[in-house]
């Protein structure tokens, strides 16, 4: 008898729970599409893009409330998927496994490139290097190469700048230079494009990498296989290090979202503010 | 009309005891509620890899496929900055206590006080900005070494760090050693320098103890200078020149684009839970010394 009794109570204190569960789910997943609002989630690389034009789009139409957050390209997919954003940015293109899990739910991800990211080697401006190829570089991100010297610059240790492995800067050099193999242990680790810039202006024995829009006086881009990583090369296809940074809706967008992202690929409206915040615009 | 005011105050005194208790209750629901928050989103890097190759893994390379997840790189680094930073904070912050307890004027101690607490309240950041800009060309040209973000660097800001810590707390145990001691000390044909390493150091050690434990258990916590200062190479240092990287500069700079509940995730959380429970040794060890050595009384006529 007491052992049912305590049984009846575990099981409704589970039903209670369950329903309290319920009702934040609701409570936290509340559709995201009302009227007049734009929620965007995804890839910290892609945030201040969608920042810096949502700003200049909601001057514009001050009907129009845009919620933004980051978290990841991985994270914004899953949102799409969710149905819990309107839009969701990432810094690579969606995943197979990712389409599939989307059409489940019932809706077909559209991909929008809306800027290109183009990664530079930066060294110190006293470094007489110009030019430097993939594989060198590749060599010195392994830790194979450890004086300037070995690939014609002057005779000094090479300090090797890398950023935080989850970074979407990161993402494109582990790809592009390092064809995925691993940057050694012994390079060093910063967490920004600024504070790469700011360790390799002070270490005259440094190389780093960072988005070209953040290339300033104070260090040296390095040509890469010959080519100086610039607007142009990067959308011609010539520069090697280079990637299209992409928004997601679910399904053909609709209404505010279609005319957000019709602002933002509008060369006059949102693509001009592309450049000031560091990336390559697409025309 | 008097036994009346009585129940009221009575209800009054239950009602302000029932407030402090529920004000007692929250921080504690809270904390409880942060470690199991901090346990649930650890542990399950465990069921990944082994607690071995957690702990004793040489690689740390949480996005690669496959991934490595190895920390002791990392609790080496956080080991090492603590303690190259305690041999520099140490001297510096109980010297400083007993100058300002023991022989400086009680005007020039007004002074003083205030702008070695001072120290605490300069935000991390601003400490790891100048280390970065200043300290690190400098010790980079001065010692001709190759980077000057390094295990060195990190230390000396964080002894910065912790000194205010040290030096306060240390400075208010010896100031509490009572006068007879060192009266009587004095009386007996002590030199002042002797009174003060024979008898008023000896009689606080306890607080003094407290003290360098609580420094050093901010510098092992602190997170903003060592990512900003120690480099970030995720290898264990071959001398105090080399760059580190300590576990709270890895919780920090990945877990903003770690995926939500993935295996990056629980490993920062893991790395997360062997933090707190250093620094609750190190808490611990100082609630025990705190007691153990504690001075009991002074006879005086």
């Amino acid at each position: 008898m007491d052992n049912t009794n305590t049984n009846r109570r575990k099981r409704m204190k589970q039903k209670s729970l369950a329903i309290f569960v319920l009702a934040m789910t609701i409570l936290l997943t509340a559709n995201p599409a009302l009227a007049g609002s734009i929620v965007i989630k995804g890839s910290t690389t892609v945030l201040p893009i969608a920042l810096k034009v949502a700003e200049a789009y909601m001057k514009q139409n001050p009907g129009i409330k845009i919620s933004i957050s980051g978290g990841g390209s991985g994270n914004g997919i899953k949102a799409l998927i969710d149905g819990s954003t309107d839009i969701a940015d990432s810094s690579r293109f969606i995943k197979e496994k990712e389409v599939k899990l989307a059409i489940d739910k019932g809706s077909y991800p559209v991909p929008f490139a809306v800027a290109y990211d183009c990664i530079v080697p930066i060294v110190h401006p006293s470094n007489s290097m110009i030019n430097i190829s993939l594989a060198q570089l590749k060599d010195i991100y392994t830790g194979k190469i450890k004086n300037w010297k070995n690939i014609g610059g002057p005779d000094r240790p090479v300090v090797v700048i890398s950023r935080d492995t989850s970074s979407g800067t990161y993402e494109v050099w582990h790809k592009k230079v390092m064809k995925k193999t691993r940057v050694f242990p012994g390079a060093l680790l910063q967490a920004s494009n600024g504070a790469v810039t700011q360790a390799v202006s002070k270490n005259k024995n440094a190389v780093g990498y960072i988005g070209l829009g953040y290339m300033n006086k104070e260090v040296k881009p390095l040509m890469v296989n010959d080519i100086k990583g610039s607007a142009e090369t990067t959308l011609n296809g010539m520069y090697p290090v280079s990637r299209p940074l992409f928004m997601f809706t679910p399904g053909w967008p609709e209404g505010d979202t279609m005319d957000f992202i019709n602002f933002l690929l509008h060369p006059q409206k949102g693509q001009k503010y592309i450049r000031d915040i560091g990336f390559v615009p697409l025309y | 009309m008097e036994y009346i005011t009585g129940i009221n105050r009575q209800i009054k005194e239950r009602m302000i005891r029932i407030f402090f208790f529920f004000v007692a209750l929250t921080s504690t629901t809270i904390l409880v509620f942060i470690m199991y928050f901090l346990l649930t989103e650890g542990l399950p890097i465990f069921n990944e890899i082994s607690v071995k190759e957690f702990f004793f893994g040489h690689y740390w390379y949480p996005t690669d496929d496959p991934p490595d997840f190895g920390i002791f790189p990392l609790i080496i680094a956080s080991i090492a900055v603590t303690v190259v930073s305690a041999v520099i904070s140490i001297p510096l912050g109980v010297f400083t206590a007993l100058y300002l307890a023991e022989v400086a004027s009680a005007g020039l101690r007004r002074w003083i006080k205030p702008v070695v607490e001072l120290l605490a309240a300069l935000p991390s950041v601003v400490i790891g900005f100048f280390g970065m800009v200043i300290v690190a060309p400098f010790l980079q040209e001065a010692l001709n070494i190759a980077t000057g973000l390094n295990l060195f660097n990190a230390s000396l800001m964080l002894a910065f760090m912790s000194i205010p810590t040290i030096c306060s707390i240390s400075e208010d145990a010896i100031y509490s050693v009572p006068a007879e001691l060192k009266e009587a000390s004095l009386a007996l044909g002590a030199t002042h320098c002797e009174t003060i390493f024979r008898v008023i150091v000896p009689a606080s050690i306890s607080g003094i103890c407290t003290a360098v434990i609580l420094g050093m258990s901010r510098a092992i916590g602190e997170t903003m200078v060592v990512l900003m200062v120690a480099g970030g190479a995720a290898m264990v240092p071959g001398s105090i020149f080399d760059p580190v990287r300590p576990m709270p500069a890895s919780i920090a700079a990945e877990m903003a684009e770690a995926p939500f509940r993935g295996e990056h995730y629980h490993a920062l959380f893991a790395t997360g839970i062997v933090l707190f429970v250093f620094t609750l040794i190190f808490n611990l060890f100082a609630d025990y010394i705190a007691n153990r050595y504690r001075q009991v009384g002074a006879s005086t006529l």
